[in-house]
């Protein structure tokens, strides 16, 4: 592909199309908040943004280091509590949960635990943090990822987070609140939803020049294809700019 | 009730609630008296070895650099901490070989700035040993229960995942809605630190911004080490009395330290000393590395105040401060200019 946009470029600008205006996301590190941030400058100006450890409804000014600096709670609505959004989360509030994942498989779980032997592991990865309770709370999770032959598994390691477990009705079978569930995948390669009856992963669009047989390749799961596939927007110029005016370090978007 | 499923972690923390208040009666004086202490004492005081620790704020937000680099300097052992959102605060306890057990909802990473050198090969060589896993939301509504003195507290996460099974909880059968339900249990740490803007002498203590989970920490806590920006007269507390996020009965020490967080960041006072931590991150590459790190800034500082000397003294915080107030761009500098 020859293109002037980068991969990183191209996944927060779809990762960003996918959030509406008027609704609530919840928000992880990353490219999940560049995305976010990115939806408030473009399409989305009144997405309500929800921090983990409190930020409620901030104006952030430039791409925060953490899910907790005093940035994700700028000119915010309220600065509350983990207690407070956690709640908001279980309690219906939250419209989206927007993550990152090292690891999927084809119902959207999600590894960021451990790789190899739980007890004696090859990689140590950070663990749910607050993954779990996003992609268990939330109506809606939305994961961003790099799609590899090793990252997008028949069979995990390790379910850090929950996606549809292990297949249609298992999440409202383990308890977890009735009509939520993992709603987009979002590669450097496609874009995914999860299929109404199956609730496995299915490919819904495909980013300019990219073929069936590449996401294949890129894949140890099965993936189910939707009837029409989509071409996904390329990047415009205004969103790159508004990319780099977010992140002008290039912390996430010079990966 | 009927227990659906039990995860095999290891129940960390936890006392009958009974037990619990008993321990509070004789233990928590509910005398307003001057609790002031100097780091060292405190640490000696407080931290024995083998102890369960969690830290306040976020693992690198408002998190008690001061008293972690004490608990370093004074080479405290078998330590368990709370990986509550543990980020520079548990690495630097791992790397320095105080912190040998975790129990983790994130640990091992420094978000933006990827995993971390030290806490990876301690963990992943067996070192540091990772007795039970679990959720942000669910640790802090662990320290929620024992806040409100109750065994448990019921949540809808960590359902039907491995988190749950490398967790304490429990799943049961809710008695009202029927549904399966995760029980929490009550988590006590024996010492918290929590580093704050202001407090009295009394440990009053004011928070700006996000609370994060020390509301709750605070009233989990068996011991409570509060670490100040600043030491106010009791007059600032009691004419605002709706801003005390923690009353001094819950504290057992106040310690003033000013930038007590370096090289993490304090809201609306100074931002992350990216630069530090870029050394740290460097160095903590290799073991004989990290060695070097604590020799030049914690073993070989006799204080705090030496430390902030040795990482640039007044120049570089106040720099952090601009940068921290929109005015200084933290990205676009690898290095602290020397003039203006």
């Amino acid at each position: 592909m020859t293109n002037n946009y980068t991969a990183t470029e191209l996944l927060a600008t779809v990762a960003s199309r996918q959030l509406e205006d008027r609704k609530s996301v919840f928000v992880g590190t990353g490219l999940p908040m560049i995305a976010g941030l990115l939806a408030q400058r473009t399409h989305a100006p009144n997405l309500l943004i929800i921090f983990e450890a409190g930020g409620v409804g901030p104006r952030v000014p430039v791409l925060p280091m953490s899910v907790g600096d005093s940035r994700t709670f700028y000119q915010a609505a309220a600065a509350s509590s983990m207690h407070d959004v956690m709640s908001m989360c279980q309690a219906g509030h939250i419209d989206y949960g927007f993550l990152g994942a090292a690891m999927i498989d084809r119902y959207g779980n999600i590894n960021t635990t451990v790789i190899g032997d739980y007890a004696h592991p090859t990689v140590r990865l950070p663990g749910s943090g607050g993954a779990n309770d996003i992609g268990s709370l939330c109506w809606r999770t939305i994961i961003i990822m790099r799609q590899e032959k090793r990252r997008f598994l028949q069979k995990m390691d390790f379910v850090t987070t929950p996606g549809f477990l292990t297949g249609p009705g298992a999440r409202e079978k383990a308890g977890l609140p009735a009509g939520s569930g993992p709603y987009r995948v979002i590669t450097q390669l496609g874009l995914y939803g999860f299929d109404a009856v199956t609730r496995q992963i299915t490919l819904l669009a495909m980013h300019p020049g990219v073929t069936v047989e590449q996401i294949r390749e890129h894949s140890e799961m099965d993936i189910l294809i939707a009837d029409r596939i989509e071409t996904t927007e390329a990047p415009t110029e205004e969103q790159r700019r508004l990319l780099h005016e977010i992140d002008p370090a290039g912390k996430v978007m010079g990966k | 009730m009927e227990i659906i499923e039990e995860g095999q972690g290891e129940l960390v923390g936890w006392y009958d609630p009974d037990e619990n208040r008993e321990w509070v009666r004789v233990n928590k004086s509910r005398d307003l008296k001057d609790k002031r202490m100097a780091m060292a004492d405190a640490v000696a005081k407080y931290v024995p070895d083998g102890a369960f620790l969690a830290t306040g704020g976020f693992g690198h937000v408002r998190v008690s650099m001061a008293a972690i680099y004490e608990i370093i300097r004074q080479r405290k052992g078998n330590l368990t901490m709370a990986g509550k959102t543990a980020v520079f605060d548990a690495d630097v306890l791992i790397g320095a070989g105080c912190v040998t057990r975790m129990e983790v909802a994130y640990s091992f990473a420094h978000e933006l700035r990827g995993l971390s050198p030290a806490g990876r090969r301690a963990v992943e060589s067996g070192q540091c040993k990772v007795v039970a896993e679990l959720s942000n939301a669910a640790y802090q509504w662990r320290f929620l229960a024992a806040a409100m003195g109750l065994p448990f507290i019921p949540a809808r996460d960590m359902l039907g995942t491995d988190t749950f099974k490398h967790s304490s909880a429990k799943v049961v059968k809710d008695p009202f809605s029927g549904k399966p339900i995760c029980l929490l249990p009550a988590c006590y740490p024996d010492v918290v630190f929590v580093h704050v803007p202001r407090c009295d002498m009394y440990g009053n203590a004011q928070i700006d911004g996000i609370l994060i989970e020390d509301f709750e920490l605070a009233r989990a806590a068996r011991r409570l080490v509060l670490t100040t920006e600043e030491i106010v007269p009791e007059s600032v507390i009691r004419d605002q009395p709706w801003h005390t996020a923690i009353p001094f009965f819950l504290v057992d020490a106040v310690v003033e330290v000013p930038y007590g967080a370096h090289p993490c960041h304090m809201p609306y006072l100074y931002y992350f000393d990216e630069e530090q931590i870029a050394e740290w991150l460097r160095m903590s590459k290799s073991p004989e590395g990290a060695r070097e790190y604590f020799d030049k800034y914690v073993y070989g500082t006799a204080d705090f105040y030496q430390y902030l000397e040795r990482i640039g003294g007044v120049r570089k915080l106040d720099y952090l401060r601009k940068v921290e107030q929109l005015r200084a761009a933290p990205n676009t500098l690898t290095r602290v200019p020397t003039e203006s």
